[in-house]
C-alpha cells in the first residue's frame, strides 16, 4: 500500500521527462521487449559465420604448400573453405600421372616445359633443376611436416570445395578428365566475385 | 562436477601444423557431444592453436599440460 502511494508521484516525473526528451516514457516500457528481441535477431544475422575463399593462382611449390595449410586448417575450424583455382594454380590440380596435357602444340609445349600435377611443383626460388623442391619435400618429412598432396587429400576429405576456372581449363585446352577426382563445376571470376562481396574473406596466393 | 570421458586419444607427436588441428578436427567428429579428446603433440604452435580452434569451433579446452617437449590437451566436444 504505502510503497504504491509513494511511487504515483514519481510516475508523472518521469513522464515529463520523457515528453521533454520526445521519448514517451509510458510506452517505451511495451516496445522494450520487442525492441530487444529484433536487436537480438539483427545481432545474430550480422555474426553469422564468414566463407573463407583462397584464389590459387601461383601454382609455385611454397605457394601452393601454404593454400593448402590454409584450406584444410580452415575447414578443420568448421569455416565453410572453397578454391577457386586458376592459372599456374590449375596446373596444381591436374592429375599426377599426366604428362602431356591441352589440344594444340602451344598448349602441349606448355605443360611440356611445366609438369603439371601436385607433386611436380617448383620453387618460385632456389629450385636449382629440382634440387630445392627436393631438399624442401626431405625437410618436411624430418619435421612432420604434410606434403601439399596429402594436405589436398585431406582438404578435400574435410569437404573444401576446389573450383576450376572455366577459361584458364579453356585457354590451356584441359579437361575435366586431366583433373583430379572432386573438383567442382568450372565458374568464372563472376562467380568469385559473387562469393567474395557475399560472405567470404578472400586471399589471393 | 560430471565426469567427463576421454573417449579417443589423438597422437599427433612428431606432426607439424596444421596436422595437430586436423586430427582433432578428424576425431571430434567421431565421438558423442559431451565427450573429450586427449591430443599429444610436439608442436609448440599448438599450444596457441589449440585455444584458437577451441574458441572458433565452440568447443571446451579443459586441461592443458605439458612436460617441456609434449604438449598434452583434453578438449570436450559441445
Amino acid at each position: 500500500m504505502a510503497t504504491t502511494e509513494t511511487l504515483a508521484p514519481v510516475d508523472p516525473l518521469a513522464e515529463a521527462i520523457g515528453a521533454a526528451d520526445g521519448r514517451p516514457e509510458a510506452t517505451a516500457p511495451t516496445e522494450t521487449p520487442a525492441t530487444t528481441a529484433a536487436l537480438a535477431h539483427e545481432e545474430e544475422a550480422e555474426v553469422k559465420p564468414k566463407d573463407f575463399l583462397i584464389i590459387d593462382y601461383s601454382g609455385d611449390l611454397e605457394k601452393t604448400w601454404a593454400a593448402m595449410i590454409l584450406a584444410s586448417t580452415s575447414a578443420a575450424m568448421g569455416v565453410k573453405t572453397r578454391v577457386f583455382v586458376t592459372f599456374w594454380g590449375l596446373q596444381t590440380f591436374v592429375r599426377d600421372d599426366k604428362r602431356i596435357t591441352g589440344e594444340n602444340w602451344m598448349q602441349k609445349m606448355m605443360s611440356a616445359m611445366q609438369r603439371p600435377g601436385v607433386s611436380h611443383r617448383k620453387l618460385s626460388k632456389m629450385n636449382f633443376l629440382g634440387m630445392g623442391p627436393w631438399m624442401m619435400g626431405r625437410l618436411a618429412k624430418q619435421y612432420g611436416v604434410a606434403s601439399p598432396k596429402e594436405l589436398l587429400e585431406i582438404a578435400q576429405e574435410m569437404g573444401v570445395e576446389f573450383i576450376p576456372c572455366q577459361m584458364t581449363m579453356d585457354m590451356f585446352g584441359l579437361k575435366r578428365e586431366d583433373m583430379i577426382d572432386g573438383m567442382g563445376e568450372p565458374v568464372g571470376a563472376a562467380t568469385v566475385i559473387g562469393l567474395m562481396t557475399d560472405n567470404s574473406v578472400p586471399l589471393f596466393i | 562436477m560430471p565426469v567427463i570421458e576421454i573417449t579417443q586419444l589423438v597422437d599427433a607427436r612428431g606432426l607439424s601444423c596444421p596436422m595437430p588441428i586436423v586430427k582433432t578436427a578428424q576425431a571430434v567428429k567421431t565421438i558423442p557431444s559431451g565427450a573429450a579428446i586427449e591430443l599429444l603433440a610436439t608442436d609448440a604452435g599448438s599450444i596457441k592453436d589449440v585455444a584458437a580452434w577451441c574458441k572458433a569451433t565452440g568447443n571446451e579446452l579443459i586441461e592443458q599440460t605439458s612436460d617441456g617437449t609434449v604438449y598434452r590437451f583434453v578438449i570436450r566436444w559441445i
